[in-house]
């Protein structure tokens, strides 16, 4: 295997013009945390004109909804949950400047023509790897929506949090890719 | 008559639902390890390193293998010569209450429309059976969201027949994709009623990864839904690969001449149940 690129949070358009579907990634620096619950929330801020809890410009989001910590624990097991899920409000955020994703699962194609479009990238973390993930975060603090519990906005501080390109801003898909490589039969 | 306090049933479902979030049992482990063996991809055989340390770390530490610790589904057998002192709903759910605070798992149910969480991961899914003897066995699986949303239903045509059963199967997991954290385990029900062939893919889910069916021609038709499964390509979480399923489980039951019920209960590569009898 090749070595993995490092790529800084926030991102720039050249920073995402490296990133090639396949490509294995450690991401050093911010991510935002959101599932769809916050999303949701998010998304009716705009409809009402308000400004979102953080500066969504060259941001990563991360779809995670971790367990409580433990005493002396930063974060608990921290995996990626399914990013279909988001994708009704994803092509929004995008448009506002939103770089990135990081989740796990395919993407509509509504949300594959924003990222192109806006030359973001999303990647997938290894679902079910949350207890592997987790020793990447090493700051994590609610800065909105407390009552959501597990599905509170949270801005991480990660140093080599390990990800795989799925979509790059090209419209590479390695999902169509790898699946096609090593599909066999009818 | 045996008398057993539901306090023992609460305390063993305590126990149940932290081991089953921190302890991969040996079945699944194993079945993982083969697999990374196995494998064509080398991105693919990286993904199931991961997932190996994964469960490595967890198990070793105490901690979740995955934060979505899951809504906890429960099979109960309670022997008839048993005498149990209270009600066992009460006694599972304080368990998992208990369970899952001690535990530190995330608590991921809520109203179903409302969307709020109920805050301590009840109320559990619990089924229950009569049997022989006096004992009480518990079987607890934990299951996730993203599994579980990729799981189907289907009423057949008897005419569709094995075919048809095939190509349903194949067809919900290709459209599942990347989505259920492949490589998956994949429980089927074919037969009984709408409700009975979802208990029995659920059940398929609790025998021990890669057992084979008793019946020969129920234990062929898994070994060529596994073939086919695989053949698609999707490998370990979508990435493409040869491993897509570690194992397809059936399970049967005589349904109406007219009906012909499949139900697909999907579940991921964190394949965590566990067992107790008291």
């Amino acid at each position: 295997m090749t070595e993995p690129k490092r790529i800084t949070a926030p991102l720039t358009d050249a920073d995402t013009a490296k990133l090639k579907a396949g490509d294995k990634v450690l991401i050093t620096g911010v991510l935002y945390t959101a599932r769809d619950a916050a999303h949701k929330r998010l998304i009716e801020l705009l409809d009402r004109g308000e400004k979102l809890p953080f500066d969504i410009k060259g941001q990563i989001i991360y779809y995670v909804g971790p367990t409580p910590p433990k005493p002396g624990q930063v974060i608990g097991s921290a995996g990626p949950t399914t990013s279909g899920r988001m994708d009704a409000y994803t092509p929004r955020l995008l448009d506002l400047g939103l770089k990135g994703m990081v989740g796990k699962g395919a993407r509509n194609r509504e949300v594959l023509d924003s990222i192109k479009k806006n030359r973001a990238v999303y990647m997938a973390a290894v679902g079910g790897a949350a207890a592997l993930i987790a020793r990447s975060i090493k700051k994590a603090e609610i800065i909105a929506y407390g009552d959501l519990g597990p599905e509170a906005v949270r801005r991480l501080e990660v140093v080599d949090f390990p990800a795989i390109v799925v979509n790059d801003a090209e419209g590479g898909d390695l999902f169509l890719q790898g699946v096609e490589k090593y599909r066999r039969g009818a | 008559m045996r008398t057993i306090s539901v306090k023992d049933i609460t305390k063993k479902v305590r126990d149940l639902c932290i081991s089953a979030a921190y302890d991969l049992e040996p079945d699944v482990a194993g079945a993982i390890r083969a697999a990374r063996d196995s494998e064509a991809s080398p991105l693919g055989k990286e993904v199931l390193g991961q997932i190996i340390d994964n469960f490595e770390i967890a198990g070793r530490e105490s901690v979740p293998m995955c934060q979505d610790t899951g809504i906890a589904v429960f099979f109960i057998e309670v022997g008839r010569d048993v005498f149990l002192d209270g009600s066992i709903e009460d006694a599972v759910n304080e368990g998992v209450r208990q369970g899952y605070k001690d535990g530190f798992l995330r608590k991921s149910v809520c109203h179903p429309i409302k969307r709020i969480n109920t805050g301590d991961n009840t109320p559990a899914i619990i089924h229950t059976s009569i049997v022989e003897g006096d004992k009480v066995k518990i079987k607890i699986a934990p299951k996730g969201a993203g599994s579980e949303n990729m799981s189907r239903l289907k009423m057949l045509k008897p005419a569709e027949g094995i075919p048809g059963i095939k190509s349903f199967v194949v067809e919900s997991i290709k459209e599942a994709g990347g989505n259920p954290c492949p490589p998956i385990v994949v429980g089927v029900g074919i037969g009984g009623s709408f409700e009975k062939s979802a208990i029995l893919a659920k059940t398929a889910l609790l025998r021990s990864v890669g057992s084979k069916n008793p019946d020969s021609d129920v234990a062929a038709l898994e070994g060529e839904l596994l073939t086919l499964v695989n053949n698609l390509g999707i490998g370990p979480m979508g990435f493409g690969g040869t491993t897509t399923a570690l194992a397809v489980h059936v399970e049967t039951y005589p349904c109406h001449i007219a009906s012909l019920p499949v139900a697909l209960n999907i579940q991921c590569h964190a394949d965590r149940h566990k067992e107790a009898v008291i």
